[in-house]
């Protein structure tokens, strides 16, 4: 894409270093772009710079973009590769992901708004160093198998009628889905627990319902995300597995190690109309 | 104290290797991947205006995938109810409506489950547990969620 027009496409913020200049000469970004840091020349050591790549204007357009939105193959294709450079970088170093599509019209444009971010995210990278997001999910699991009606549940005992037998197996089923439900409960209790003893921060999302969350899994009843400090990684993992060792009806599942994604805020700038507030404000 | 790099680097591929990118980077449900990579790190204003409200206007649709409507409004996640163009009180389209309703119906069995095991447990569960036709709701819960998400099927009857 030599003389093509491009745009500066953003990652991350880290602080370079020499030993990440191999890392990223292997890796491939969004539009299989290589991938490199940016920072202006009189960077003092030790300032973060823009992980970027270049890319093709006509593709990456206000235009193209809307439309590319609701391509999921597309969307898919592209958050993997944003992804997987933030990750690559985050095995190695403190890693401040952006959000996904911040594209600039060149360097120059990129460099200003760094310039202007360079503290802040300065702050937040020191903040966050040593440190790693996990994640921790609980499912309640599928009903494993209490008869439903029509099982014939009665063998051995006495005939009943089929209304009746309906009904008790209803109520079977009823009391085990109750109870998967409770042991959820406690699950999510040991997990606020374990997450206050070893994590520094924990957020909350929203659970996944839609058709991309793994529904063989079961119903996903919980979904935060910790930020925990390297030196607590093995005991937190450790403690967030035997939260649901005694809890058949409870699946607990830790992902990661993230890049901090969801402790990746900016403090609210002073302009008025600022929040600190992730979701932000609505019209 | 031991060096905390060396031990998250410990159950990773070696680095440099062409497809050597960490394992969770493939294993990693693309749920996880576009709730992270969507909704969270920073936002900077960047020159091409696909900001945060842009994405969200755009991917209504692909976010139904990841989290219902429902769990996103609980979120605060909802401007499409102010939005003309989306909100079902200006297109009457049938899907909002019926949107509208399981979000209500939702907010209901919510407050019935994280009542965590309500003092009545049976009888606020007992209305509905009684319709016959709950029945394949009931046992097909979880097993198929994937489509029944997808359709936005009513876990169970509303209770009237």
């Amino acid at each position: 894409m030599n003389d093509e027009p491009a745009l500066t496409y953003v990652y991350a913020a880290a602080v370079p270093a020499p030993r990440l200049d191999a890392v990223l000469r292997g890796l491939h970004g969004v539009e299989d772009a290589p991938v490199a840091f940016l920072a202006p020349h009189d960077a003092a050591p030790g300032a973060p710079a823009f992980l970027t790549s270049r890319v093709p204007a006509d593709r990456w357009s206000e235009e193209a973009l809307r439309a590319r939105f609701e391509d999921l193959d597309w969307l898919e294709g592209t958050a993997r590769a944003h992804h997987r450079v933030i990750e690559a970088l985050t095995a190695h170093t403190t890693v401040l992901p952006l959000r996904m599509a911040t594209l600039y019209r060149d360097d120059d444009r990129a460099l200003a708004a760094l310039r202007e971010q360079r503290p802040a995210l300065a702050e937040r990278l020191a903040l966050l160093a040593h440190h790693t997001e996990y994640g921790v999910k609980a499912y309640v699991t599928p009903d494993p198998g209490t008869p439903g009606p029509g099982a014939d549940d009665a063998a051995g005992t006495a005939p009943r009628s089929p209304g009746k037998a309906y009904l008790q197996a209803r109520r079977a089923q009823h009391h085990a889905r109750e109870d998967r439900y409770r042991q959820a409960g406690v699950a999510a209790e040991r997990i606020a627990a374990v997450a206050a003893r070893y994590a520094a921060h924990v957020v909350r999302h929203p659970v996944q319902t839609g058709p991309l969350s793994d529904g063989g899994a079961g119903e996903n009843v919980l979904n935060d995300a910790c930020l925990v400090a390297d030196d607590q990684a093995d005991a937190f993992r450790v403690a967030v597995r035997e939260v649901g060792r005694d809890l058949p009806g409870v699946r607990v599942e830790v992902t990661g190690p993230w890049a901090p994604y969801s402790f990746a805020t900016l403090p609210a700038p002073p302009a008025p109309t600022g929040t600190a507030d992730p979701p932000g404000p609505r019209p | 104290m031991t060096d905390p790099l060396a031990e998250r680097l410990g159950p990773l591929p070696s680095r440099g290797t062409p497809m050597g990118y960490p394992p969770s980077s493939s294993s990693a449900s693309l749920a996880d991947i576009l709730e992270r990579v969507l909704d969270k790190g920073i936002v900077i204003a960047g020159d091409i205006r696909i900001n945060l409200l842009d994405i969200e206007l755009l991917t209504i649709k692909l976010r139904i995938l990841i989290a219902s409507v429902d769990k996103a409004k609980e979120m605060g996640i909802d401007w499409w109810e102010h939005d003309p163009s989306l909100s079902s009180r200006h297109s009457g389209d049938p899907l909002q409506e019926e949107n509208r309703r399981l979000r209500a119906e939702v907010e209901a069995l919510r407050r019935e489950r994280l009542g965590a095991a309500p003092p009545e447990g049976d009888e606020s569960a007992g209305d509905d547990e009684s319709a016959g036709d709950d029945e394949s709701a009931g046992s097909a819960r979880g097993g198929d969620g994937r489509e029944r998400a997808a359709e936005r099927t009513p876990r169970r009857r509303p209770a009237p």
